[in-house]
């Protein structure tokens, strides 16, 4: 599987009112042609931030180090019209539709835009197009769903118009922002199951973004686990929901209710999430992990090979096979 | 639509009606009888008064009185100014035309200025946006009359580029005459739609749906163009229709400012001689324009936002 | 399916600090307090103040520039124009002051009443302010003058009526929305009347936007009754007052002598702005708080 996606040592600072804030420290990930990579992590974590560098879509003032590399080209590099080509390729599915579909444009306006204005597809043409791709992420009566404006429709709905408008254009690969946190739960699994399908069916990678680790599982190969702008484990991603080698991902599949057991009680990850900007020295999640040492606080964590995986935690190999189990001791 | 447009016609017939009867009543209860102002203060024969009496419907009762005035009215009849025996009707159209260009001149003005400064200034930041805020601040403290004062003074009696006074003849003349006193009518009105559109077209940048738009790989005119000014012009003509509404009743302060011959100026010129019908008449008139501006705006409003169910104006 | 891990914290790029705006209102914010304090002072005693009479009249200093102890020079009659202006404050300001207090009562009041009594009373009044808005302050004040004759008063109460109906209609929100907390029903339960509760409960609540509104009318009041008096209808000449002042040195400022209008212009663009500018920041900041 070649790399469609490579990032390398990827750091992110923005520009606030208080002085540059750094939210993504060198990170590195690589998603292959037709490969669904999961990205999971809490608010804060520098996930959101990573797709928005990805496609180019960092607010103004942001200062990026390392490389973007996309289908052999330098993303960062980007400019004019080679950037607007870059990010026609990457589609992104944002987490809230109703934000993030112009609520006074009627829904073939946004659906065909831009096949009219980038592709030059006649109008009626790019309407048919659209009324199709309705279709297939099984919306009823596409012809009258097209007619109407965002605010007519339900929030499940305007979220399958998204996945479709993504999927319209062609892109190679689709960024997925949390694109069902903002939906109930029911309406959350037809949506992932809708994308799954067609994504598989179109052979398209995927970087898909989540707090939800067993998600993760369920559409994507691999996973990347982020804590405080820094990515702290990557693994297949069945298996690291099952056997986590982190103790952050670890934490993270017991703060999830499980349906097949029942947990006496969920255990809370104590503390709060912190940013990289606000991350302490030695390893970032010391001061809320359970196993941290001295040690931890006081040397920086690198990523090391272990078991098929990466992760970045200088006790892993002692811990591993019993972060599940003893994590509340 | 047909419905909003009906109700909102009912509801412009009632106030009308109202404020017509306001407008009336309060010039019926003024102190000092029409006839002291038709005889100059003199006694005349018996005879003479009761004639003037009945040719001004002066002994009806009040309400007679009004609906008299009021379905002449709607004939376009609105009296007849007792000192200056004309029809009013006929002084309001001699006048009718100054104020009808000077608002919209001033319209232009404040549009083209007014949204374009905004546009620059949201989309241009750094100096380019300090120097939009800095000028709308300048300008948003000039009241129309401090504002006429100064342009008299500046561009009058210094420069000399403009006429000071008067309304002068044809469309160049006129354009000349009607320069200064539009500049200052839309000082203060510049500088609020500037702000307005600033804040509008800054608003509409940060929301999510242009980011969607970006990420799709349109190119900036277009996600301008078609995204945020086209959800921006929301606000903005809302703000540039009140804002013009406003300019049909200080219009009066400018054209006696300039010595213009407008509605405003023999409005208040019709004030201070008690001539009532006058009063009445134009402040019909003024009122008139002012609802009906407000009914444009309404719709407008509507026909911009598919969201709002037609008939509630956001605040 | 997924439940929020934690306590969902606003994400690095949306967590700029947020300031409350008063705490910081800057130089122009000094400024602006000072304008306001000196224009008070000098409304208080400037006619006492003032160190000659602003109605002497002597022809032969007409339009004569500064010297001596006049700072300010002569108008077109051969009047004090420093005198006239300490003599004008009085009017100017307390006129637009009196105005704002006026319409902010009758705002308030009736916001309260509507928002208090509901159903058909607000009805009514809302739909009575509705017509009063059809009327332009300016208008209203013209056919004020037209009705008592020109004159302050007249063109002051003119005025307050015809901004009452913007102040009912934002504090009426305000209120509406005090009204409908749950420890109005709590108190109204436990038999406390509703004079006690308008006057003890909603009106402190929704003091800062009353203060607010007040202050962004007393720059609306100062600009139009200046302009009403400029246009002959409110304080009449020769009586001093800066609308007046405006409008009766603009014979002289047409002939190149510009002082009078422009001292006067000068002095009600500066309270004005002044005006604004706080108004503005209390605003925003009240509304912060009502959030």
């Amino acid at each position: 599987m070649s790399s469609l996606l490579e990032v390398r040592d990827l750091t992110v600072q923005l520009k606030m009112d208080a002085g540059p804030r750094e939210v993504i420290t060198g990170t590195s990930l690589d998603i292959g042609e037709g490969e669904a990579m999961g990205l999971v992590g809490e608010s804060g974590s520098g996930k959101s931030m990573t797709a928005k560098a990805i496609a180019r879509l960092l607010p103004d003032g942001a200062t990026v180090t390392g490389s973007v590399t996309f289908d052999g080209t330098d993303v960062l590099a980007l400019s004019g019209d080679a950037l607007l080509k870059h990010r026609a390729q990457v589609a992104v599915v944002f987490q809230d539709p109703r934000a993030h579909i112009n609520p006074v444009r009627r829904i073939s306006d946004f659906m065909t835009e831009s096949l009219r204005i980038l592709d030059d597809v006649p109008k009626a043409e790019a309407v048919r197009k659209a009324a199709a791709a309705l279709d297939e992420v099984g919306i009823d009566d596409p012809g009258k769903r097209l007619k109407q404006f965002p605010h007519e429709l339900s929030g499940g709905m305007l979220q399958r118009v998204m996945i479709a408008t993504a999927l319209l254009s062609e892109p190679r690969l689709l960024l997925a922002d949390e694109c069902t946190t903002a939906l109930d739960v029911t309406t959350q699994a037809e949506v992932m199951a809708i994308l799954d399908d067609l994504r598989r069916d179109r052979g398209l990678s995927m970087l898909f973004i989540t707090h939800d680790l067993e998600l993760a599982g369920a559409v994507c190969d691999r996973t990347c686990v982020m804590y405080a702008g820094q990515i702290v484990e990557t693994s297949a991603a069945s298996r690291l929901h099952e056997d986590p080698l982190h103790p952050y991902s670890a934490a993270l599949v017991q703060a999830r209710p499980d349906i097949s057991s029942t947990a006496e009680r969920l255990v809370a990850i104590p503390g709060r999430p912190v940013s990289a900007f606000e991350a302490p020295s030695g390893c970032r999640f010391a001061p809320r992990c359970p196993h941290s040492l001295d040690s931890c606080r006081s040397t920086d964590q690198v990523l090391t090979d272990l078991d098929g995986g990466v992760v970045r935690c200088g006790r892993a190999t002692d811990l591993r096979g019993n972060l599940l189990d003893g994590a509340h001791v | 639509m047909l419905r909003f447009i009906a109700r909102r016609g009912a509801m412009l017939v009632a106030t009308l009606l109202v404020a017509s009867f306001a407008i009336y009543g309060a010039l019926y209860l003024a102190p000092g009888s029409p006839i002291a102002a038709l005889t100059g203060g003199r006694t005349v024969p018996p005879e003479v008064m009761a004639q003037l009496e009945a040719r001004y419907h002066l002994n009806e009762p009040f309400l007679t009185r009004y609906w008299i005035w009021l379905t002449s009215a709607l004939h376009g009849d609105l009296g007849e100014s007792i000192p200056l025996h004309e029809q009013v009707s006929t002084l309001i159209a001699q006048r009718i035309g100054v104020t009808i260009s000077l608002v919209l001149l001033t319209s232009v003005i404040i549009i083209v200025v007014g949204v374009g400064l905004g546009i620059v200034g949201a989309l241009g930041r750094g100096t380019v946006d300090t120097g939009v805020l800095f000028a709308s601040t300048v300008s948003a403290a000039l009241p129309a009359f401090a504002a006429a004062v100064l342009l008299q003074f500046v561009f009058g009696v210094m420069l000399g580029w403009f006429p000071v006074l008067g309304t002068g003849d044809g469309f160049v003349d006129g354009l000349r005459h009607l320069t200064l006193p539009a500049l200052a009518l839309a000082a203060t009105s510049v500088a609020l739609v500037t702000r307005v559109t600033r804040t509008a077209v800054r608003e509409e940048l940060g929301r999510e749906h242009v980011q969607t738009a970006i990420s799709r790989g349109l190119p900036w005119s277009g996600v301008v163009q078609r995204h945020v000014l086209r959800n921006a012009a929301i606000p903005i003509t809302t703000v540039v229709g009140i804002t013009i509404a406003s300019l049909i009743a200080l219009a009066a302060i400018v054209e006696t400012a300039f010595g213009l011959n407008g509605l405003g100026a023999y409005l208040v010129q019709a004030a201070q001689n008690k001539d009532f019908a006058v009063v009445q008449g134009i402040s019909l008139v003024l009122v008139f324009a002012f609802v009906i501006t407000n009914v444009v705006i309404d719709i407008a409003y509507a026909l911009l936002d598919p969201r709002v169910t037609l008939g509630s104006r956001a605040q | 399916m997924s439940t929020e891990i934690l306590d969902p914290v606003a994400e690095a790029e949306e967590s700029a600090p947020s300031r409350r705006r008063l705490s910081r209102i800057g130089v122009i914010g000094w400024v602006s307090i000072a304008i306001i304090a000196l224009a008070l002072l000098l409304a208080i005693f400037g006619p006492i103040l003032r160190p000659f009479d602003p109605n002497l009249s002597d022809l032969s200093f007409a339009n004569v520039g500064p010297f001596g102890s006049h700072l300010l020079g002569f108008d077109g009659q051969g009047r004090d124009v420093l005198s006239r202006i300490m003599e004008g404050a009085r009017t100017t300001v307390l006129g637009a002051g009196f105005v704002a207090l006026i319409a902010v009562a009758i705002g308030t009041t009736l916001a309260i009443a509507t928002a208090w009594f509901g159903g058909k009373f607000d009805a009514s009044v809302s739909a009575g302010l509705d017509v009063l808005f059809a009327f332009p302050g300016i208008l209203l004040a013209v056919v004020a003058a037209a009705v008592f004759g020109p004159s302050l008063l007249s063109a002051g109460l003119a005025l307050a009526i015809a901004y009452s109906p913007y102040v009912a209609r934002v504090l009426r929100g305000a209120a509406l929305k005090e009204r409908a907390m749950t420890y109005i029903a709590a108190l109204e339960v436990q038999g406390f009347g509703a004079w006690r509760l308008c006057v003890r409960h909603l009106l402190p609540n929704i003091s800062s936007l009353i203060v607010a509104q007040g202050t962004i009318l007393f720059g609306f009041a100062m600009v139009d009754l200046a302009a009403i008096s400029f246009l002959g209808l409110g304080v009449q000449s020769p009586q001093a007052d800066w609308g007046v002042m405006v409008s009766e040195g603009k014979t002289s400022l047409l002939q190149g002598y510009p002082i009078v209008s422009l001292t006067a212009v000068l002095c009600i663009v500066a309270v004005v702005a002044a005006v604004s500018f706080l108004g503005e920041r209390l605003d925003a900041s009240s509304k912060d708080v009502l959030r």
